[in-house]
């Protein structure tokens, strides 16, 4: 041994991957269901999208400002934040809605947890799910200049047909960003491709809601068929939750096997959401619960060291 | 110290400095059950104040009487037959306060409040101090109990004690007068109210605690770190 080697503690690979390139990513995978969105239900769906991203982001800076801390709205986190809540909101929404779910979302569930990475819950759909709460009739109402009527999930379990082409296109009665399954997949692929996520969240959220989903289906109405199965699929927020929310980095759990386990568990959650209880949505509520779960997840399926398994000889 | 500012220093002591609700966190039950609305708060602080006042004076009074090993079911028996009166008068006087605090009125008797100041203070201090360290605890739970209640019910009813406060417009946030508002709410004002007391600390008052009588409960008491253990067993034997 005569050469001296480098000793320094770890991260020892570096990547280039910055908070901001990440965000920014996110937020371009967006886009199209947001462009979708304003498309499909006009320039007011703008203004609620742009109403929640700015007051998220005024709500981290502002709070930073007030408590002395470093500004961290560069990262970019409060955009996502902000515009995953406002394509969570119906587009008849009144406009300082979206200002008082961002505030929620921001301050409560992240800024007073300690800010980016030490949220407990996913703060988008925290915000939602206390707009939900707080004013059930201003969000579950989804009619507006472009559609009246229910929305898919409504119809389904009303026990009406819908129309799956619609459906797929985005056509539908719904909140902003979740209409559209083309755009939510065209966002998610971007998002694989770069990088940013991979499919063992949203793979087994999704295969496993379809099983629970056909298996508590033919539980309830006896038969099932395959147009139940892909209108449930494609309908409401599961695939933006599945994509965009179940993969968020600080509310899965970090280790692989727990994100497996993460997965199936949403799925069942939304599966029994959806078709047992009174309304037709579970996703947010699903995936809530589902980051409660998380530090036990993870507790459960931490890996062995490596000398610390197997049998003791 | 003499009697006199003993009992004002108890009242103070009890409605901030060991605020029950804002400072110990006990009786955390019907602080979050029942202050809905502002005027609920007050009832269920008000009746547990006279509760607490009374069974103070009589666990106090009666201290050298009861066998150290029964005190606990002792103090419990004395406790119960006030909140049983307070119930029937409540029942008979004022019906619809009752009818909204229903189940809480009875449960007064297991407010960890009353059977807490019992054990710390009344059952090893004199009548008088224990009286008014009753009607000071019970004072401050109301204070905090009417607060948390009137945030609850102007944010989410848009009223104040029953009358509409806010105009018209003001569409009702209904999550706070649902089980997390109160969560919201209590955790809000603890922080306010810390935030005060940490701001009084940095002008140089005193807000530390006043454990008067200690009662040996180190765990809780900021002063520990000074103490020897001498004092800690003098404490516990006062």
């Amino acid at each position: 041994m005569s050469e001296l080697r480098k000793v320094s503690s770890n991260p020892h690979i570096r990547d280039k991957d910055t908070t901001t390139r990440i965000m920014l990513t996110v937020v371009v995978a967006l886009l199209p269901a947001a462009f979708f969105g304003i498309y499909n239900f006009g320039l007011r769906a703008a203004a609620v999208l742009v109403i929640s991203v700015a007051f998220a982001v005024l709500t981290e800076l502002l709070f930073e400002l007030l408590c002395k801390k470093k500004p961290t709205i560069k990262d970019c986190s409060a955009v996502v934040t902000g515009l995953l809540l406002g394509m969570n909101l119906p587009v008849s929404v009144p406009l300082w809605l979206p200002a008082v779910g961002s505030v929620f979302a921001i301050l409560v569930v992240k800024m007073l947890f300690g800010g980016l990475g030490k949220n407990f819950m996913n703060p988008a759909l925290a915000g939602r799910c206390f707009l939900l709460i707080s004013f059930p009739a201003l969000m579950t109402n989804f009619n507006c200049d472009a559609y009246t009527g229910a929305t898919p999930l409504a119809a389904l379990k009303a026990g009406e047909q819908v129309n799956l082409m619609d459906m797929i296109v985005g056509r539908t009665a719904g909140t902003i960003g979740e209409t559209s399954l083309i755009a939510i997949v065209v966002g998610a692929c971007i998002l694989i491709l770069a990088g940013i996520i991979d499919l063992k969240v949203p793979g087994s959220y999704l295969v496993s809601f379809v099983i629970f989903a056909a298996l508590f289906g033919a539980l309830l109405h006896r038969t099932v068929d395959g147009s139940f199965l892909c209108a449930q699929l494609a309908g409401g927020g599961l695939m933006l939750g599945a994509f965009f929310m179940a993969t968020d980095y600080t509310t899965r759990p970090i280790t692989k096997k727990g994100q497996y386990v993460y997965g199936v568990f949403l799925g069942f959650l939304t599966a029994l959401f959806r078709i047992f209880s009174a309304s037709a949505e579970g996703v947010s509520y699903a995936i809530l619960l589902g980051n409660l779960l998380v530090p036990l997840i993870e507790k459960y399926t931490m890996p062995k060291c490596f000398g610390k398994g197997g049998e003791r000889s | 110290m003499s009697e006199k500012n003993k009992v004002g220093e108890r009242l103070i002591n009890g409605i901030i400095k060991e605020n029950p609700t804002f400072v110990l966190t006990l009786g955390m039950c019907p602080t979050l059950a029942v202050t809905t609305s502002a005027i609920n708060g007050l009832g269920m602080g008000l009746s547990t104040t006279v509760v607490l006042a009374l069974s103070n004076l009589l666990i106090s009074a009666l201290r050298k009487v009861i066998p150290d090993k029964v005190r606990i079911p002792a103090f419990i028996v004395i406790i119960a037959s006030f909140v049983t009166v307070t119930q029937l008068l409540l029942e008979g006087y004022l019906p619809s306060l009752y009818a909204s605090l229903g189940i809480y009125i009875p449960l007064i008797v297991v407010n960890c409040i009353i059977l807490g100041r019992a054990e710390a203070y009344a059952s090893k201090n004199p009548v008088l101090p224990s009286l008014f360290d009753g009607i000071g605890m019970g004072l401050g739970f109301s204070l905090a109990l009417t607060c948390i209640g009137a945030v609850r019910e102007l944010l989410g009813a848009g009223q104040l004690f029953g009358r509409q406060v806010m105009p018209d417009s003001y569409v009702p946030f209904s999550i706070f007068i649902m089980a997390p508002g109160a969560f919201f709410v209590l955790a809000a004002l603890t922080a306010i109210q810390n935030k005060i007391k940490i701001e009084g600390t940095k002008r140089g008052k005193d807000m530390s605690r006043i454990q008067s009588g200690c009662g040996g409960n180190c765990l809780s008491c900021e002063k520990a770190k000074d103490c020897s253990p001498e004092d800690e067993k003098k404490g516990r034997a006062e």
